[in-house]
C-alpha cells in the first residue's frame, strides 16, 4: 500500500484506482459474476434437490 | 480515434455510426409492430375475462393469451432492448458499432424466430400460453422459433459488449461509461444468463416435441423455464432503470446524484435481481424452503434495495437538475414545473412511479413464501406483472421512443396534442388493469381462466359479486389501455412516415451532455424527493402487514 508521502507527490494520473471502481470498470468480471451467481444458486442448487427426490416406488 | 461511417449528431456533436443508426431504427420498428399485435391479443383477452363480454371461445381464449403473452413479454421488449443496447453503446460511446454484420444476423434470426413462433400459436395447435409448461406440448415450430428468437438475441448482446471494448480500445471516451451505457451493459448481463437457461430447457423440449426424447420432468422444467421466463422480466427492469436515466438526463440534463451509489444499485441486480425467478415456485413441492426464502426472501430484498436506490436517486436527479434550473419554491415546485406535456418525460416519471407503488410493492409481497399463498397462480400474479412489465418497462420504452425520433430517425413528432395525452391514457388504462387484477386476485380469482363462474363444470365456485365487478373494470381499463397503445402507434408510425425531417437542426429541449458522461451532482438538495420517499415507505408497510393481517384470516390459528 502506498504511504501518504507517495501519494502526495505521485502524479494524479497515477492514482490508485479502487478495487470496487475496477470491478465496476470490467464488463467481463460483471458477466461472469451474473451467470455464476443465478447459475450457482438457483440452477444447480435447485436442481440437485430435484434429482435428489426419491422415486416413488 | 478510428473512422467510420457516420453522421454527426446535431444536438450532441457525436458521431452516430450508420449501421448503429440503421440497425437501432430497425429493432425499434419491428419490436413496435409487434407492440400494436400483442397488444391486440391483449384486449381479446381481457374482453373474454370480462364476465359480461366473454368474447372469444376457449380455443381461441387460450391461442390469444399464449399469442399476447409471447409478443409482448418477449418480442417487443427483446427488440426495443437491442435498440436500447445499440443506442447506449455506438451512440452514447461516440463509437462504431462493433461486427454489424453480426447484429444484422441477430436482426434477421430473431425476427424469423418470432414469425415461426407466431405462425404456430396461430395455426392452433400450440395454445400452451406463454409458460409453455409441460407436459403439455406445444408443436415443434413453437420451440425453434423461440430458439431461433435467443439465438439471435444472445449474439446482440456479444455485438453489445464487443462495441464497449472497441469503444474503450479506441478511446471515444475517458474514464468510465456513462451510467445510462452502465445499465444497459447490466441488462445484457442478465440477458446472457437468461438465454442460456432458456437454450438447455428449450433445446430438450423441442427434441421431445419431435419425439426424440421420450420425457420432460416437469419440475425440472418449471425450474429452469423461470430461469428464463422471469430473469427476461429482469432484463427489463434493467433496461427500464437505464431509460430513466436517460431521459431525465436528456430533457432536463440531470445528471446522477452519485454515480457511485446508482451502479452499486445496479450492481445489487448483477448478484441478486436473477434469483427472484424462484417465487414462481414458492407453492411447489420437491424443492426445500432453504432454497426457496434464500433465493426470495434474502436475494430478492437485496435486488428490491437496489431497486429503490433507483426509485430516489431518479427523482433526486430530476429535483436537483430542477432547482438548478431555478423551480426552488417549497417542497414541489420544482415538481409543478416539470416538462409533464413532453411525452418522454411524463411517460419516463409515470413509469417510476407505478412501478414502485404498484409493481414493487406487490413484488415483495409475492416474494414472501407465506403471503404468497393468499395470492399463488391468481390473476394477482399478472396484475403485479402488467405493473412492472407494461407500466414499468412499456411505457419507459415509449418516453425513450419518444426521443428516438427525433435523435435517431431524425423525424419530428406529429399529432403532438396526442401525443402530450398518449402517455397519461396509456397509464391509467395500464393502472386499471393492474389495481383491478390484484383486487380480484386477492378474492382468489384464478389466472389463466377462460371462465371464472365455472358454467361448464362439475364443481362450482361463487366468486363474491365484486370479483366479478372488478373483472369487468378490468376489461374496460384495457379498452383505455388499448386507445393509448392505439394513439402511441399511429404518432410514432405517422412520424416516421409523415413527420417533418429535422435534419441538421439542433434539437430543441433536448441534450445528451450529461447522458454521455461519468459524474455526479455536487451536494444536492432534495427535500421533496424524500418526502416522496417517506411516503412511499409508508404504503409499502402498510400493505406489506395489511397481507399479513388478510393471511391470518384465511388460514387462522386455533
Amino acid at each position: 500500500m502506498a504511504n501518504s508521502e507517495d501519494t502526495n507527490t505521485s502524479d494524479p494520473g497515477d492514482e490508485r484506482i479502487p478495487t470496487m471502481q475496477k470491478l465496476l470498470d470490467n464488463p467481463f468480471l460483471l458477466l461472469f459474476i451474473g451467470v455464476v451467481m443465478p447459475t450457482v444458486f438457483y440452477i444447480i442448487w435447485g436442481i440437485m434437490e430435484i434429482v435428489t427426490i426419491p422415486i416413488a416406488k | 480515434m478510428s473512422t467510420f461511417n457516420h453522421r454527426v449528431c446535431p444536438a450532441t456533436g457525436l458521431r452516430i455510426h450508420k449501421s448503429a443508426e440503421n440497425l437501432i431504427k430497425a429493432n425499434a420498428f419491428v419490436a413496435i409492430v409487434f407492440l400494436a399485435v400483442g397488444g391486440l391479443f391483449g384486449l381479446l383477452v381481457a374482453l373474454t375475462r370480462w364476465p359480461g363480454v366473454h368474447i372469444l371461445p376457449a380455443d381461441w381464449f387460450y391461442l390469444s393469451l399464449t399469442a399476447h403473452g409471447l409478443d409482448v413479454l418477449l418480442v417487443w421488449i427483446i427488440f426495443f432492448e437491442m435498440a436500447v443496447m445499440y443506442f447506449a453503446s455506438a451512440v452514447l460511446l461516440n463509437s462504431r458499432l462493433a461486427a454489424p454484420r453480426w447484429a444484422w444476423t441477430a436482426f434477421i434470426l430473431m425476427l424469423v424466430g418470432a414469425v415461426i413462433t407466431n405462425v404456430a400459436v396461430l395455426q392452433g395447435n400450440s395454445s400452451v400460453m406463454f409458460t409453455s409448461y409441460v407436459p403439455m406440448q406445444a408443436a415443434p415450430n413453437f420451440y425453434l422459433g423461440l430458439i431461433l428468437f435467443a439465438v439471435g438475441a444472445l449474439i446482440g448482446c456479444f455485438v453489445f459488449f464487443g462495441t464497449l471494448v472497441v469503444a474503450r480500445d479506441e478511446k471515444t471516451y475517458e474514464g468510465s461509461i456513462p451510467l445510462v451505457t452502465f445499465g444497459a451493459m447490466v441488462a445484457a448481463i442478465i440477458a446472457v444468463f437468461t438465454i442460456a437457461s432458456g437454450a438447455i430447457i428449450l433445446v430438450p423440449t423441442w427434441l421431445w416435441s419431435l419425439g426424440l426424447i421420450g420425457n420432460i420432468d416437469s419440475l425440472m422444467y418449471k425450474t429452469i423455464w423461470w430461469a428464463m421466463g422471469h430473469s427476461s422480466q429482469q432484463i427489463n427492469v434493467a433496461a427500464h432503470v437505464s431509460i430513466w436515466y436517460l431521459v431525465a438526463a436528456v430533457v432536463l440534463g440531470a445528471k446522477p446524484l452519485s454515480e457511485k451509489v446508482s451502479r452499486g444499485a445496479f450492481l445489487l441486480y448483477i448478484f441478486f435481481l436473477q434469483l427472484a425467478s424462484a417465487h414462481h415456485l414458492l407453492v411447489d413441492p420437491g424443492i426445500s424452503s432453504e432454497w426457496k426464502i434464500f433465493n426470495t426472501s434474502y436475494a430478492m430484498y437485496l435486488a428490491v434495495l437496489g431497486s429503490m436506490i433507483h426509485g430516489m436517486t431518479v427523482p433526486g436527479s430530476i429535483e436537483a437538475a430542477q432547482r438548478a434550473r431555478g423551480f426552488t419554491k417549497g417542497l414541489f415546485g420544482w415538481l409543478r414545473n416539470a416538462p409533464w406535456g413532453n411525452p418522454a418525460f411524463s411517460a419516463m416519471f409515470i413509469s417510476l412511479i407505478t412501478f414502485g407503488f404498484l409493481g414493487g410493492i406487490s413484488g415483495v409481497v409475492m416474494g414472501v413464501e407465506q403471503i404468497n399463498l393468499i395470492i399463488h397462480n391468481t390473476i394477482y400474479v399478472p396484475g403485479h406483472f402488467h405493473a412492472t412489465v407494461v407500466l414499468g418497462t412499456t411505457l419507459a420504452f415509449m418516453a425513450a421512443t419518444y426521443l428516438l425520433v427525433p435523435l435517431i430517425f431524425q423525424r419530428e413528432l406529429i399529432m403532438k396534442k396526442m401525443a402530450m395525452w398518449q402517455p397519461y391514457i396509456f397509464g391509467l388504462g395500464v393502472t386499471g388493469i393492474s389495481v383491478f387484477m390484484m383486487g380480484a386476485g386477492t378474492l382468489g380469482v384464478p389466472r389463466r381462466h377462460w371462465d371464472i363462474s365455472g358454467a361448464d363444470s362439475i364443481i362450482k365456485f361463487d366468486f363474491p359479486g365484486a370479483a366479478y365487478l372488478m373483472m369487468g373494470l378490468n376489461g374496460m381499463f384495457a379498452i383505455l389501455a388499448t386507445l393509448g397503445g392505439i394513439m402511441f402507434v399511429l404518432i410514432i408510425v405517422g412520424s416516421l412516415l409523415f413527420g417533418k425531417k429535422t435534419g441538421d437542426e439542433p434539437l430543441k429541449g433536448l441534450t445528451m451532455e450529461t447522458a454521455t458522461e461519468y459524474g455526479s451532482m455536487e451536494h444536492p438538495k432534495i427535500p421533496g424527493t424524500l418526502v416522496l420517499v417517506g411516503v412511499f415507505f409508508v404504503t409499502f408497510i402498510l400493505y406489506y402487514f395489511v397481507n399479513w393481517k388478510y393471511l391470518a384470516e384465511v388460514w387462522p390459528l386455533r
